[in-house]
């Protein structure tokens, strides 16, 4: 099996690594940097929890190949918080009791974290992100605890003191 | 101040939210190892050969073992064995030496340095079977019947023989399962003695693991230690004693390398317990005005392949559970325990309840139209009531004897319809039904729950030198919270504050004497255990400081975590001071005297507490395209008395979601010749955001368990167990079926059968 140098910056923290062809940026995030806040729900595309922002965009790392990654800046769950400070996103999460078991949470996290960004970013005149639009957005991502309600309630209330 | 009743912040979320959990798959030891378990492509045959040469040609392979390799094939046993039942020729091999009876039964395990190598490996391994015929409907006769069991009281024949109506309908109800997001994960690290093992991955009941694994390998179990971690949900399934729980730690041992095994999402789906698969024919006889006379249900069980550790706990609960919270003077529930080439079966959230209760709340909606009456109305007449409780009924279940504790039924479902309609939920289901193609219904369905079994419960309490308070319990964290409502129980009887106390759950080092985390025990009989340890150690707090202050304990109070003696609260100890005081060289100490702030309790039960609830549901069918949609859904439910009403409304909520999936979407099936349809989460369709709606939660706390010191009941299942019901009977409302939907999931296809059949089209 080939192997091929590659160099990402993970959380702003710069990583030169050596990683076979066919080892995904998932297994390589968790086993080979540590980023073991990435987890693995179903290691075909479905259910989200591994997702990851690639460039600033959501991707699914079981999904993407550690080599794909190669010279980009990867931000993971472990990059939201200001050390043991929670982000206004996670206290949210806390706060509407949006997870149970937390395994799939990262994957919520990183998804809304990078629609919250984008929709804060065009300001101009994005729109209130309603509790439908929410619903929208998490469907791509699969819970088995929580039923979703907190999750849609705790992106929308981060929404809205985002855009005071 | 009192943390419980309080909607407290999880202690568990922090660590959740910042990715600093530690799942199974996030545990590593050097030098480990990594296993593949191969697994028959077959649902019935025999096993001719399993030819493992070519899997020793990729680099790294350390280790492949076939049956043949075991010293002896250990069978998993029974853990929730029920009287009267013998089921020892139908147990589980930990790998298949001659028959494969399902897809995905366990031959072989590759181990290797390398996840990928073993992946690679296992894909060169021979497997030679002849097929046969697969046995795929439990209905098929001749069946192969693993158990057969009756409850019942009375005479129903009698009391169908002179009714005045008797209702009869069939239900099938699908397979399904608990699917939890992380799947299961096992690392077994061998320690420096012989025997000794770390194993990081056992949950749910980490000490009857640990003892059937030390019994297995011929250990001592205190050579074996099983460590608390965070699992990514459990819904019944995860931690039962699997054949991996074997394969794993006896291939540590036998390498003397740490071997992890994590199970990829295909395997999860074939290899996990299912659940719920069941037939059922039920039937109720009424008087003239509406009044129950009899229930009776004929169930067949579709069991899988073989009976695993619930034993036949699943269609015992169901007949058991079956006739709920009405007046039935004369019941009997039969069912048989067919064995098919499937996956075995096991418990699953609300395990024959859901089933049941499907069933018994279905037959109640088509008797109503039967009699002309209204679906509530019928109810409110049959409902046992509060002055009825408690109600011994001469049923016994899980080894108890049934007797419905407390509540007021009645009350609870006027107070359901009437939130139902406050909330616009009939109205809403009303407005559709006139004009357009889509038709919408309003179906509502009640039910008992169970919840608190005993026998036990230990919990160790104990402050250390900082004054944080640790409580090793031997429940286990499964994202239900257990963290944060023993820390509110522990805080309250102890006069600490709630932030202070520490939880570990599932360390069979820090509790061995833990009974688990299932059932809808923990808050109930572990949470008891707590509040008895905590309230120990508060007595000896006091003790220890009226020898420090020299004060009478009665002039004592320990409150926001400090003694002080009344009216001088400026002489003050800390429990930091306390347990200091309570060290080992200690001059507080007098000669002999065990050094430690701490305490050990059991807390024992010999009965269950039974809550219950209303559930409602507004659908919208498209007889077009068969799809449903759940518009509004409620649950009113009594607790008793609910530690932390988020996390109570939380479970309620999870339940809910886990219910539309089982009654709309999940599914295992198979093809003729046995083959698993569903082994991606493309087939098996777990309910997104898009297929769950808001659900309104009534939480009543109005009838405290009278069974245990805190009056709590479970919470962990009820909003799982009506579901069914309440979604079959909204669906059979928008179409005007006349008799049963006839199955769940009400999947489109068959939602378009019976719309067909009724003439409503688009």
């Amino acid at each position: 099996m080939s192997t091929h140098p590659i160099s990402l910056r993970v959380n702003g923290r710069e990583h030169q690594l050596t990683v076979e062809a066919r080892r995904t940026l998932a297994d390589m995030l968790r086993h080979d940097l540590g980023y073991t806040g990435t987890h693995l729900g179903c290691e075909h595309g479905i259910c989200g929890a591994c997702t990851v922002l690639v460039d600033g965009q959501p991707a699914r790392a079981c999904l993407v190949f550690g080599v794909q990654a190669d010279g980009t800046e990867v931000r993971t769950v472990e990059g939201l918080a200001d050390g043991e400070q929670l982000s206004d996103l996670q206290q949210a999460f806390s706060d509407h009791h949006a997870l149970q078991c937390g395994f799939c949470t990262p994957g919520f996290l990183m998804l809304a974290e990078a629609y919250l960004a984008e929709a804060y970013l065009a300001e101009d005149g994005a729109d209130e992100l309603t509790e439908e639009r929410a619903r929208e957005l998490v469907a791509s991502n699969l819970c088995r605890c929580t039923g979703y309600q907190g999750i849609i309630e705790a992106i929308v209330a981060t929404a809205r003191a985002r855009r005071k | 101040m009192t943390a419980i009743g309080t909607r407290m912040p999880r202690a568990e979320d922090p660590r959740l939210l910042r990715g600093r959990g530690r799942f199974g798959d996030d545990f590593s030891a050097p030098g480990q190892l990594h296993a593949r378990v191969v697994r028959s492509p077959s649902a019935h045959g025999e096993l001719r050969a399993v030819d493992v040469t070519e899997a020793w040609s990729v680099p790294g392979i350390a280790a492949v073992i076939t049956a043949a390799d075991l010293p002896r094939n250990p069978v998993i046993p029974v853990r929730l064995a029920i009287a009267g039942t013998d089921l020892s020729e139908f147990l589980q091999p930990v790998l298949a030496r001659d028959t494969v009876r399902y897809v995905g039964e366990p031959l072989a395990v590759i181990v290797g340095a390398d996840p990928y190598a073993c992946e690679d490996a296992a894909e060169l391994v021979g497997i030679e079977i002849a097929d046969q015929p697969a046995v795929l409907d439990a209905r098929q006769v001749p069946a192969r019947v693993a158990a057969e069991l009756t409850r019942g009281y009375g005479d129903p024949a009698a009391a169908f023989a002179g009714a005045a109506h008797v209702v009869e309908i069939d239900l099938a109800i699908g397979r399904h399962s608990g699917v939890p997001l992380e799947p299961r994960c096992l690392l077994a690290v061998p320690g420096r003695e012989p025997g000794q093992l770390a194993i990081f991955g056992m949950t749910k009941v980490p000490v009857w693991n640990r003892d059937l694994l030390a019994d297995l390998l011929g250990v001592d179990e205190t050579l074996i230690r099983v460590h608390a971690i965070d699992a990514g949900g459990g819904f019944g399934v995860r931690g039962e004693f699997y054949p991996e729980d074997f394969l794993i730690p006896w291939l540590a041992l036998r390498l003397e390398r740490p071997v992890k095994w994590a199970e990829d999402r295909a395997e999860h789906l074939v290899a996990v317990n299912h659940s719920r698969q069941q037939y059922h024919r039920v039937a109720a006889a009424f008087d003239a005005d509406g009044r129950l006379l009899a229930l009776t249900d004929d169930i067949i069980q579709d069991n899988g392949a073989y009976c695993r550790t619930h034993g036949v706990a699943v269609p015992e609960l169901t007949a058991a559970m079956l006739p709920g919270p009405y007046r039935v003077p004369a019941y009997r529930g039969r069912v048989r325990v067919v064995l098919t080439n499937k996956t075995p079966c096991g418990t699953y959230r609300a395990p024959g309840r859901f089933e049941g209760t499907a069933a018994r709340e279905h037959l109640l909606d088509v008797a109503a139209t039967r009699l002309g009456l209204d679906p509530v109305a019928l109810r409110e007449r049959n409902l046992l009531t509060g002055a009825e409780l408690p109600h011994e009924r001469p049923i016994s279940t899980l080894g108890t004897d049934m007797i419905l504790d407390t509540g007021d039924y009645p009350a609870l479902l006027a107070a359901a319809v009437s939130e139902a309609s406050r909330l616009g939920y009939q109205r809403r289901a009303a407005a559709g039904a006139g004009g357009g193609r889509r038709r919408r219904g309003f179906g509502l369905a009640m039910f008992v729950e169970k919840s608190g079994l005993g026998p036990q419960e230990t919990a160790d309490v104990t402050v250390s030198r900082s004054g944080a308070v640790h409580v090793c319990s031997g429940g286990t964290s499964l994202g239900q919270g257990i963290e944060t409502v023993l820390a509110q129980i522990a805080a309250d009887a102890l006069g600490a504050d709630p932030r202070a106390v520490q939880v570990t759950a599932g360390d069979t080092a820090a509790q061995p004497f833990g009974a688990g985390s299932w059932a809808s025990r923990s808050t109930v009989v572990g949470g008891s255990a707590v509040h008895q340890a905590a309230l120990a150690v508060r007595r000896r707090a006091i003790e220890l400081a009226a020898r420090v202050l020299e004060a009478a304990e009665e002039d004592l109070d320990l409150a926001g975590g400090s003694v002080s003696v009344r009216g001088d609260p400026a002489v003050s100890l800390t429990l930091a001071d306390l347990a200091r005081a309570a060290a080992p060289a200690s001059r507080y100490l007098s000669k002999g005297e065990p050094a430690g702030l701490s305490a050990r309790r059991r807390f024992e039960v010999s009965h269950m507490t039974y809550p219950y609830g209303v559930h409602a549901a507004v659908v919208e069918v498209d007889p077009g395209t068969g799809r449903v949609r759940v518009l509004r859904y409620l649950v009113a439910y009594e607790v008793g008395r609910a530690i932390n009403p988020m996390l109570v409304e939380g479970q309620l909520r999870g339940g809910v979601a886990q219910g539309i999936g089982g009654s709309l979407l999940e599914e295992f099936r198979y093809d003729e010749d046995g083959q698993p349809q569903a082994v991606t989460f493309i087939e098996y369709r777990l309910p997104t955001a898009a297929e769950i709606p808001p659900v309104d939660v009534l939480l009543c706390q109005d009838a405290p368990s009278p069974g245990n010191p805190l009056g709590v009941m479970g919470a962990g299942e009820g909003g799982i167990s009506a579901v069914g019901a309440a979604v079959a009977n909204a669906v059979r409302a928008a179409l005007g079926l006349p008799g049963s939907v006839g199955q769940l999931p009400l999947t489109p296809a068959r939602v378009c059968a019976l719309a067909g059949a009724m003439g409503v089209t688009s």
